[in-house]
This record gives C-alpha cells, structure tokens and sequence, in this order.
C-alpha cells in the first residue's frame, strides 16, 4: 500500500453525487422517454396473439432471406411459446429494440462526425475502447443511482456497452468510399451535406449494418447482466435460475435467448445481403 | 483542326499565374527557397516537403484542346486538380473567365464547379449505386434542377456519347470504355464550357483508347469546349492536343504546338521525350507536301508543256483562279493535243487522288503507293493546298529534318487559313 493512494474512487463518487442533485431534473426527463419507449414497444409486441405474432415473424423473414429463416423462425418462436417463455421473449425484445434504436441514432452521428474530423476520432477512440472494455456491471452502479432500479438502468448499460461498433463501423465505412468518389462529388460542386448523402452514405451502408448488427447482438448480450437491477425479460429468468442453481430452467431460458439472437443476427445479415446487390 | 485560325479573336479562358503547390507541414518555407533557385530535390532533402507543381504560367484559349503532359511524378495530377480546386494552391492564381478562384469562397466556388467546369477521372469515378442515368444526372440533381428537366439533358448527354439504351443498367455492368463514356457525359450534363480530362484514356486498352481520342475529336468539332487534358502518353498529347504542355519536376518546361514540340524541342528533356515518337502518327499532308505547280483552265497546251518542261515535271495542276482544283494533265496528252490541236479542258483528268491537309502521314502510304497520278492536298472547298511527293513522304518518316522547314509549322497555319 503506497503511503498516499489517489483517491480516485472518491472522486468519481463526489461527481456521480454533484449530478445527482444538480441534474436531477434532465435524469427524470430521460428516464421517462426511455421507459416511454420500452412501454410502447413492448406493448406492440405484446398487442397480436402469439401466433399471429410468430405468422408476421415468419413473414418477415421469408421476405427479407427466404425459407431457410422463416422455418427457423416458426420452429424456434414456437418452442419458445411452448416452453411459456412468450412474454419474457417479447419485453427482451423491446429492450433490445429500445437500446438498438437509441444506439443507431447516436453512433450513426457519432461515426459521421469521426470519419470526417480526425481530432473527434483521435479524442473518441479511447472513450469506445473504455465503453467496450470496461465491465459492464460496472455502469450499473451509477446507472442505478440516476435512473433508479428497473428496466432504464438496463438500457442505459446496454447502450453504453454497444453503440462503440456502430460509431466505429460508420466512420470506416464511410472512409472507406475510395477517395475519387468523393472528388467527383466534389468536383460537380456538392456541399458537403449533398456530398454525404448521395455519395458517401449510401455506399457506405453496408460497413454500417455491419456495425448495427454487432451493436444489436452486444445489447442482447447485456439482457441478463440488466435484470441483476430488474430489468424484466428472459435474462431475468435465466438470473433466477442460476441464483436458484436450477439448471434445467436456466437452460430452458437460455435457450430462449439464444433463438432470439440467432434470429435478429440472421436477420440484420440477410439486410446487409441484400443491400449489396443494390437491386 | 490544329492550330488556331486566322481572324478568329484569341480569348484566352483559363489564365494561371505562378501557381505553386507544395506538399508538407508549413509550405511557405519552401516557396523562399524556390525564389532562391533550389530545386525540389535539395528542398526536399532540407525540409522534407514536396514541391509538385512550381510556379506555373500558361494561358488556355477558349475551344483548344490543350494537353498538359509528363511522367508520373511530374505534378500534372496536382496542376489539373488546382484548376478547380480540388487541391487547394499554396501560392499563385487561377483566373477563369477573368475571376480568380483562388480567392473565391466555398459557395462561389461551388458555382463556378457546378456551371463551368467539368471533370473527367482516371478510373471513372462512376457511383456505383446509382445506375447510368443517374450518374449522368448527378450534377444537375446538386443544382436541384427539376427531375424531369435533369433526365432529358442526361439523355441528351448519353446520346452524345452514344450510349442511348444502356440508362438503366448499373456502372458495373459496363466495360472500361463504356465506363468512360458515361464519366464523359456526366461531365457533359451540365454543359460546362471548361472539360478537366485527368488521365481520361489511360485506364483503357490502346484500341479502345484510340476509339475515344477519335470521338473526343468528332465531339470537339460539335461542341467546342475547352478542354484540359491530361496524359503520360505523348502519342496521345500529339493525336489529340492543339497546344501541350510538357511538365517535368513540377514546371512546365515547354508549351506549344505538336509541331513545335515535335521540330524544336525546348531542351534535351523534351529531345529524349519525343525521340521514339511514331513520326507517321504526328505528321501530316501539310507537313510533307510541296508547292504545286499550277495553270489556269483558259491556257493552251503549249504553255502547259513549256511550264512542265521549264519545271522539269511531267504533269500539272489545272486550278481556277480561286485555286479550286479541277483536275490535272500529263505531258503525253499535252503533247498530244498540241498535234490535234485541243484545248486544255478536253485533256484534263478530272479523277485526281485528294487528301486533305490534316492527313497523317500513315494513312497516306497507301494512296503514295497505288497512285498513277500526282497526289493533291486540298482542302474541304477543293481548294489546292499542296501536292504529295513519294519521296519526300518517305523521307519525313526518316527524320529528313529538310522536309518540315518547307512544309512545316509556320507553312501549316498558311495553309490552313483556308
């Protein structure tokens, strides 16, 4: 033990303390929008009956990659129904959702602002290094003491945890339109914002849906690290069963988790496909 | 086609003044060092900076084609890119249209891209997202101008280049030439009066290159653009260019006519350079033909055999008084007539081999060869010009330095005068 060790922890327990009053007021605000938009989606998962849910799932993927998902989706959406997992599945799948959507309006910004300013890139990298590495029970703690217990903590850490891949990969994508492109726009006098969005976006997406798939599949994983602060869902299920060291219904409701994220994975890929053929 | 004609007024439309562009941290401690007389390389090894283009001078005439030639390295990239300030100059002007946009801000700037110059890439920098139409239209959507109103310009320019019923389909689709054509057209969308050409033809294999030099050439006589074209490739500097050039280390060390470039090269630089030049695909008719011997339709057969003896040639031009040929006579059907007493205008041959000034000298082998007559230069009006001489085509290919100083540079302009 050094003689003198910085206090480190006291200092970021003073600033957590210093926001708590003094920004109280823009948390709740916060707060509630997240937990309005949670509410919202979860009560539109919830609003169809479960079968006509899974019909519409299964539609969906037919649509986007064929037969090989759509069976995949009627099978598994209908194991998961069977072995009573329905609601816990839909409320996953609005915080997910809620985390994916919040992340994808800020990386998307983020990543443009980074590709075309190197100072932002330099300065941020770090900080996304830190978001991904540091652990994440971690922002649970002052997650809680801003927003309180619940399902707003939850999305709060899975943002934290996952927008870093969609930043990253929209500032290389868009880096990675070949320079010529972007002097042709140039060169027949485009603002920057034409330049943007009619060259450099467009071709840039793919690269970017890489990163929101990354970013989807990293929320889902935050699912059972969220309901440790009563986030509801499958990851309270599976919590409950290691808590309870029952191992069946621990693996009854992984289960649940993993045909969910094999299904938004295979989804969010199949976009990506078909994005590339441009046709 | 080369060279300017007289009477027609000179404006000069693109005018660059010491303009300089150096690469690196803090370009301005190179420029004193240029005005001190150091080179890029000794600049480059005190300072690490780059010196790509070093003070150039040149002035573009409205509706030339001039080409702007050098190796790889020699900052022909960076000039074309300062024209239009893709590449912002660390000194010097660039007036177009007597504005200097190097002073002009973003918007001005935007305006002058948008409505006065166009640029053609290398590797064609078509969007590949967007099918050809839409490529083509892309500078008319910057401008918003109205999406009907855009597709019919961009059609127009598309026919222009003959890629009418291919609007649909997507870049990739297309080969490299195609590919080209379809920068071209973007490029022509909007109607620009300056063309940037950075290296148009280079990505393309020879045959299909020379294809696109030709239609370059059939689409400059339609639409009299000035155009700024870049190449390595002197072959196509002279093929296509009225005025080049020739850059070296970032300076342009000769500027001028093919002819010019070709006959009175500047330094040993430009020497080597154009040493293993194709001298059959660089010279013309008016560069070998000789002074024809002539007479007037209205003059007996004697004069013609006198004229033809005192010449010591076998057979004349018959010319009108505003020199339009109308044929040619032999010494035989002179003499001829002289017995039975004809006139000139029975014996004429009317079926004359005729070639046209701007003939290069390969294609006239064939005509040279086949010919049982002499073979005249005219131009498009009939009017004679000169006359062929098989041996002195042969030996302008030999590098007979006598030929040009008689049909050379200075006669060209004469000739062309028209």
């Amino acid at each position: 033990m050094p003689l003198l060790k910085i206090p480190l922890a006291e200092w970021v327990e003073s600033a957590v303390d210093w926001l708590e009053t003094h920004l109280k007021f823009g948390f709740d605000l916060f707060s509630s929008a997240i937990s309005g938009t949670v509410d919202l989606f979860s009560y539109l998962f919830h609003l169809p009956p479960p079968f006509l849910m899974i019909l519409l799932i299964t539609a969906l993927c037919y649509w986007i990659a064929r037969w090989g998902l759509a069976l995949f989706a009627a099978a598994g959406l209908l194991l998961v129904t069977n072995l009573g997992f329905w609601d816990h599945t839909m409320d996953t799948m609005a915080l997910v959702t809620t985390s994916a959507l919040i992340s994808i309006v800020l990386g998307v910004p983020l990543g443009i602002w980074c590709a075309g300013n190197r100072t932002v890139r330099n300065g941020l990298t770090p900080v996304l290094d830190f978001m991904q590495t540091m652990p994440a029970f971690v922002y649970l703690i002052p997650a809680v003491t801003f927003f309180g217990l619940g399902v707003v903590p939850g999305v709060i850490a899975s943002v934290i945890f996952s927008v870093p891949p969609t930043i990253r990969l929209t500032s290389l994508g868009i880096r990675q339109v070949p320079a010529d492109l972007a002097e042709a726009a140039d060169s027949f006098g485009s603002t920057p914002g034409q330049k943007l969005l009619k060259v450099q976006l467009p071709l840039a997406v793919p690269t970017i849906m890489a990163g929101i798939n990354q970013t989807i599949m990293l929320s889902l994983s935050m699912v059972v690290i969220a309901s440790m602060i009563g986030a509801q869902g499958l990851g309270a299920d599976v919590y409950r069963a290691v808590t309870q060291i029952k191992t069946g219904e621990g693996f009854e409701a992984g289960l649940a988790v993993v045909i969910l994220a094999i299904l938004l994975d295979r989804l969010t890929q199949n976009i990506i496909k078909k994005n590339e053929k441009r046709r | 086609m080369n060279g300017m004609k007289w009477g027609e007024t000179i404006l000069s439309i693109v005018e660059v003044k010491n303009l300089t562009k150096i690469f690196g941290n803090d370009p301005l401690r190179a420029l004193t060092m240029l005005e001190n007389g150091k080179s890029k390389e000794q600049i480059y090894n005190e300072t690490k900076l780059t010196v790509a283009v070093n003070r150039v001078h040149f002035s573009i005439r409205q509706g030339e084609i001039f080409v702007i030639m050098g190796l790889s390295g020699s900052g022909k990239s960076t000039l074309v890119r300062m024209l239009n300030r893709l590449i912002e100059p660390t000194q010097g002007e660039v007036w177009i249209n007597g504005r200097d946009i190097v002073k002009m801000n973003q918007e001005q700037l935007r305006q002058i891209r948008r409505k006065t110059i166009g640029m053609v890439f290398q590797k064609f920098a078509l969007f590949p997202h967007r099918t050809v139409i839409e490529n083509v239209e892309f500078g008319l959507e910057i401008q918003n101008v109205e999406k009907r109103t855009r597709r019919i310009q961009a059609m127009q320019a598309l026919e222009l280049v003959g890629l009418k019923g291919w609007e649909d389909r997507y870049p990739d689709e297309l080969s490299g030439g195609m590919q080209q054509r379809v920068g071209l057209a973007r490029a022509l969308a909007n109607d620009p009066e300056i063309l940037l050409m950075d290296e148009a033809f280079s990505a393309l294999d020879p045959l299909i290159r020379k294809d696109m030099q030709d239609e370059l050439l059939d689409l400059q006589q339609k639409m009299k653009k000035t155009i700024v074209f870049i190449t390595h490739d002197l072959n196509e500097a002279l093929r296509i260019g009225d005025r080049i050039a020739l850059m070296k280390d970032g300076s342009v060390v000769q500027i001028g006519t093919p002819e010019q470039i070709m006959m009175n090269p500047a330094n040993e630089y430009v020497e080597r350079f154009v040493e293993d030049v194709d001298l059959a695909k660089v010279l013309t008719a008016a560069h070998v033909m000789r002074r024809p011997e002539t007479i007037g339709p209205d003059r007996g057969p004697r004069v013609a055999l006198q004229l033809m003896r005192d010449n010591g040639i076998s057979n004349l031009f018959v010319v009108d008084k505003s020199k339009t040929l109308i044929g040619v006579v032999t010494a035989e059907d002179a003499s001829a007539a002289v017995r039975d007493g004809k006139t000139l205008e029975d014996i004429v041959i009317t079926d004359v081999p005729v070639v046209t000034p701007d003939k290069r000298l390969y294609e006239l082998f064939d005509i040279c060869g086949t010919a049982k007559l002499p073979v005249a230069v005219a131009d498009e009006n009939m009017r004679l010009q000169g006359v062929l001489v098989r041996g002195a085509v042969l030996g302008a290919l030999a590098g007979d330095t006598n030929i040009p100083e008689r049909g050379g540079a200075d006669a060209v302009a004469e000739n062309t005068t028209g």
